[in-house]
């Protein structure tokens, strides 16, 4: 494809996905994401590929699992309730060094909560979601472009780290109709899918796909592994966007919708004469901590903006240097409860010296 | 010298963990000769699920995929439409397929996946110490029904064979045992016609192992084979329930 197109944000998840090269998708229909299946019901089979309506999102992710396995390149996604369902699957998938991709259309919670917009599984997603202590990749986009953009790069760097990948969006940039440039797969140089299952020929070795792991010490090697490789993908895979950083006082923190509502504040900062920046984290998993370290040399004060009572602030906190303060304002999710940019334009007025 | 009886080549050359008695070996065995017979092997992969069955890749010269419990037909349908030149099989317990697994093992098989579900059915959770598994018998007394199973209280048993023949995407269910060299005989020809079935496309194949397990049931090896014989069998009748080619 080439030009622009006017496409919805979960159109623009299920276009990549096919650009990315995906064979398998497997999934369940749950608002606000289901526009992702019926895209790629429509889609996928005309390209070769396969896809299935899964009995459920446990069927789904366990699906993925088996194709991954197999060493095709395999997605599913959801929304809040399925996410949780899908845990136990994400894990054993991190416990097998399996990539594949996951999107996340986030809606509010707990339980069935709604279809709004909400940030609030940014601990689920961040923090491995599933039981065992592990970490999946987090990709926040702001924009139906980076909707397209970072599922791509999602493929890319689950097959890269071996690690499950998850693309962390909301109701509002999986709804909203942007124009967009379906760019082609950029080059990525990946490693051989050597571990997959295909028949163990004579000659060849015998692959495993397992989590299991009950030699003495092997686990705790592979933990002590899988945290070298966590602090590899932070070093050399962290992403993040600054706008008008360099001279100011204050930087507004938030990602995806928020971090654009939050430039519109700050650009109403800005014409009012206030010394304004906004930082907006692009992974969240590897979170982008030396910008944070970096900039909070000089910039004293930070202002973390979610749809939640608040969850990144965590990491933030973590990131800073010591004598930063981070303020906070955060609109839990729900029907009515996404700020305006003159709102959040007057939280940066009360905390802004 | 004639040599009458060799390891298959499907097998590892190595020792199992199964307990004196158990039946896993033999069901092992006649997996391992069906990819032999067809020469398939090297383009088999199973899918291990959670329980006793979980070393798979410890026993088959395959290669192997570790199944969340429950869920091995759904892996597996990852598996084969991935790879759909593959032979898969998965290879389940009672309490896997038949409790925690209903949904994956029920909508695999309506999809008519093309795979071979082998399921060994020894009333219990062997791996966890002989707990109630949903083909529990009635008035069997286990760690989690020690007064006997109640069925007005835990239902009845399923009866696994039987219930997946009545899904269209079937194309072959059978129930089998081996505890009698006339069982094995009987369980070796229709676990062949269940990967035959795979091997000529004809969709999803099922076969029940009804199985020893001496250690929890608490029972000498032998006297384990005669319950099997005696108490299981005329409640899990042997045969074959479902024959796409018969339709």
């Amino acid at each position: 494809m080439s030009g622009k197109l006017f496409v919805k944000g979960n159109e623009a998840v299920a276009m990549a996905a096919i650009e990315a090269g995906v064979r398998c998708y497997f999934g369940y229909p749950i608002t606000p994401q289901s526009d992702i299946p019926e895209y790629l019901a429509r889609e996928l089979p005309r390209t070769g590929g396969t896809f299935i309506q899964a009995e459920s999102e446990i069927g789904a992710i366990n699906m993925v699992l088996g194709a991954s396995a197999a060493g095709v390149r395999a997605m599913t996604s959801s929304s809040g309730p399925g996410i949780s369902l899908k845990q136990e699957g994400i894990s054993y998938m991190a416990g097998s060094e399996l990539p594949g991709v996951i999107v996340d259309i986030m809606r509010q919670g707990p339980g069935l909560g709604g279809i709004d917009a909400s940030q609030a599984d940014y601990w689920q997603a961040t923090r491995g979601g599933g039981h065992g202590g592990y970490r999946i990749i987090v990709l926040a986009p702001g924009s139906v472009q980076e909707m397209y953009d970072l599922t791509m790069l999602a493929f890319d760097l689950s097959d890269s780290y071996r690690i499950p990948a998850m693309v962390l969006a909301d109701s509002v940039l999986g709804q909203m109709k942007e124009s967009i440039t379906p760019n082609p797969r950029p080059f990525c140089e990946l490693p051989q899918k050597n571990w997959a299952v295909r028949g163990w020929k004579d000659g060849m070795s015998q692959n495993v796909v397992k989590s299991l792991k009950l030699g003495d010490g092997e686990m705790e090697k592979f933990h002590w592994e899988m945290h070298a490789r966590y602090g590899l993908l932070a070093e050399k895979e962290s992403r993040w966007e600054e706008f008008r950083t360099n001279d100011a006082s204050l930087i507004v923190t938030a990602f995806g919708s928020t971090a654009r509502i939050s430039r519109t504040a700050v650009e109403m900062a800005r014409e009012a004469g206030l010394k304004v920046g906004l930082l907006r984290p692009i992974t969240l998993f590897p979170f982008p901590k030396k910008v944070y370290q970096d900039l909070s040399k000089r910039c004293k004060l930070f202002l973390d903006i979610e749809l939640s009572t608040g969850q990144m602030i965590d990491d933030v906190r973590l990131s800073v240097q010591r004598d930063t303060d981070v303020a906070f304002y955060g609109r839990p999710p729900g029907a009515g409860s996404l700020p305006t940019p003159e709102e959040i334009f007057e939280q940066i007025r009360k905390v802004y010296k | 010298m004639n040599q009458v009886f060799a390891r298959s080549p499907s097998l590892k050359d190595v020792q199992t963990h199964f307990c004196p008695g158990c039946h896993h070996g033999s069901v092992h065995r006649l997996v391992a000769e069906a990819l032999d017979e067809f020469a398939i092997r090297e383009r088999t992969i199973g899918c291990a699920s959670v329980g006793c069955s979980v070393f798979l890749y410890g026993y088959f010269n395959i290669d192997v995929v570790e199944s969340p419990h429950g869920r091995a037909p759904a892996v597996a349908t990852g598996v084969k439409r991935a790879r759909p030149d593959s032979i898969v099989f998965t290879y389940q317990g009672d309490g896997d397929l038949a409790a925690i697994g209903t949904s994956e093992i029920i909508h695999a098989a309506n999809r008519g996946e093309a795979i071979t579900v082998i399921f060994v059915n020894n009333t219990t959770y062997g791996m966890t110490g002989g707990q109630m598994a949903p083909t529990t018998m009635p008035g069997q007394k286990t760690s989690t029904s020690p007064y006997g199973r109640d069925i007005k209280n835990d239902g009845a048993p399923f009866k696994m064979a039987e219930l997946l023949s009545n899904l269209d995407g079937v194309a072959f269910s059978a129930r089998v045992a081996v505890n009698s060299p006339k069982n094995v005989l009987s369980a070796k020809k229709l676990i062949k016609t269940a990967f035959r079935y795979q091997v000529e496309g004809r969709g999803f194949s099922f076969i029940e192992a009804l199985a020893a397990c001496p250690t929890n049931w608490g029972m000498q090896p032998l006297a384990a084979n005669e319950r099997l014989a005696d108490e299981m069998i005329p409640y899990f009748p042997l045969g074959v329930y479902k024959n796409s080619a018969n339709l």
